[in-house]
């Protein structure tokens, strides 16, 4: 946390920007046009070497090496590491994979063990040193996740339907009369092609997004109250912040790992509804 | 310009710069590849070999179930049959012992008989050859008194002879007192 640089700017007195600026990615090498700039003009390497894509490629490169590491020669009885390995590994294989699509289920078990723990890697960087800030609280990658789920489920299900065929199964329910069609069908078509997506995206990124806005608030609001010269009940109030974001650094770990999963099952289950074979 | 303000009508839905789209997709399609070619195929062919082992196992254990049936019936034939070898030699004993028993008796019997038709014929013998002296001795010793009581020689008379052998064929025609 940039807290205590933040302090030491809040106590001048100013209305501070709070710590949001940390939303902002900041490029690891600027160029002279950057600075020259404030940030308005670029080069390329002013945006494709910042500090937030380094943290989603380090993210990618912890779960690479925690996942080569557990299965490195495995045995069939298992050392702890490989069973830790494997309680993870069971968890998307057999609580998701399995339970949610059935039968060929195998098939879609690396992407979702590759979502689960991409996404669960870099939420948990909210939390963690060195970077206190969780990677899909930038949209960007966000929707790249949820574009990439978009595009499996359907593919997935023109492959196993055919195009018209598969079409046809998500924009006409089964049992509706002809006529309701004319209102049921577009509202399925938004429903399955558009808001899906759009949902995936869009929860990830708010819910991470807010949860790490609140651990700034309480954070850097509760360092300015608390360093506030002569006035007691606002350094109360902020020491009471304080504490309290003990415990939304806690929830936030929760929400974590809880938006990781519900990325994974609602990818699992649209993959799910794209091969069944009732409309 | 705040932050998070944006730009555009999608405000902060939209990615201040396409990099972090661009570069989350190439990262989670690497992370997918690894999956896919390493990591996932190390576990289901760990999951695969542990099956195996498990279902192995078992196998084993059933087999060496069966091996232990089948020696099991085996020696129970075998017992049942060491069972019926033992009463047939029981009875062949018992059957050759009863035929040495009989066959000895039938001996015993047969010497028994030979040894009565021995001394039978012997003294059958004995009887008739102290007969013949008897006659012979008998014979003459009557010449010898009928002629000293007649006064003369019968010695060598024929007639006399013939008188005295009817005679005593006269008493051997009578029943032989036994």
């Amino acid at each position: 946390m940039a807290s205590g640089a933040m302090g030491l700017t809040l106590l001048s007195g100013e209305v501070p920007e709070f710590g949001v600026s940390a939303f902002d990615s900041q490029p690891l090498f600027p160029s002279e046009v950057w600075k020259t700039s404030g940030g308005e003009h670029y080069v390329w390497s002013d945006i494709w070497i910042t500090n937030h894509i380094c943290m989603a490629v380090i993210g990618a490169l912890v779960v690479i090496g925690f996942w080569l590491i557990v299965s490195h020669k495995m045995t069939i009885v298992p050392s702890k590491r490989q069973w830790f390995g494997e309680y993870v590994y069971n968890i998307i294989r057999n609580g998701v994979a399995r339970e949610m699509i059935g039968e060929g289920y195998h098939t879609f078990v690396p992407w979702l063990l590759g979502l689960f723990c991409f996404i669960l890697v870099n939420n948990w960087f909210g939390e963690f040193f060195p970077f206190m800030f969780p990677t899909f609280s930038k949209i960007g990658f966000a929707w790249g996740l949820a574009i990439l789920s978009w595009l499996l489920y359907n593919y997935i299900g023109i492959r196993r339907h055919g195009f018209a065929h598969y079409m046809k199964k998500m924009t006409v329910p089964a049992g509706v009369p002809p006529l309701l069609l004319i209102l049921i069908s577009p509202l399925e078509f938004i429903s399955n092609f558009i808001t899906r997506p759009v949902t995936l995206g869009i929860r990830l990124f708010a819910n991470l997004f807010a949860g790490h806005l609140m651990v700034l608030i309480f954070v850097v609001g509760g360092t300015y109250l608390l360093t506030y010269t002569h006035n007691a009940p606002y350094n109360i109030a902020g020491g009471a912040s304080l504490l309290m974001s003990s415990f939304i650094f806690a929830l936030e770990l929760l929400v974590g790992f809880l938006q990781a999963y519900i990325f994974t099952v609602l990818t699992a289950q649209y993959v799910s509804s794209a091969l069944s074979d009732e409309h | 310009m705040l932050p998070l303000e944006g730009t555009g009508p999608l405000g902060p839905l939209l990615p201040a710069h396409v990099s972090e789209f661009v570069v989350g997709i190439v990262l989670f399609i690497a992370i997918i590849v690894v999956m896919n070619k390493v990591i996932v195929p190390r576990f289901e062919k760990m999951y695969a070999e542990r099956t195996d082992a498990i279902r192995g196992g078992m196998d084993k254990a059933e087999q060496a179930q069966a091996e232990a049936q089948a020696a099991l019936a085996t020696y129970k034939q075998r017992l049942a049959g060491a069972d019926d070898e033992a009463a047939q030699i029981r009875d062949d004993a018992k059957a050759a012992g009863a035929q040495i028993v009989a066959s000895m008796r039938a001996k015993a019997d047969d010497d028994a008989r030979r040894i009565v038709d021995n001394a039978r014929g012997q003294m059958e013998a004995e009887r008739s050859q102290a007969v013949d002296s008897l006659r012979k001795d008998v014979g003459s010793m009557a010449t010898v008194l009928a002629g000293k009581i007649l006064g003369q020689s019968l010695q060598n008379d024929a007639t006399v002879r013939g008188t005295v052998d009817s005679f005593i064929d006269s008493l051997d025609q009578e029943p032989t007192p036994s």
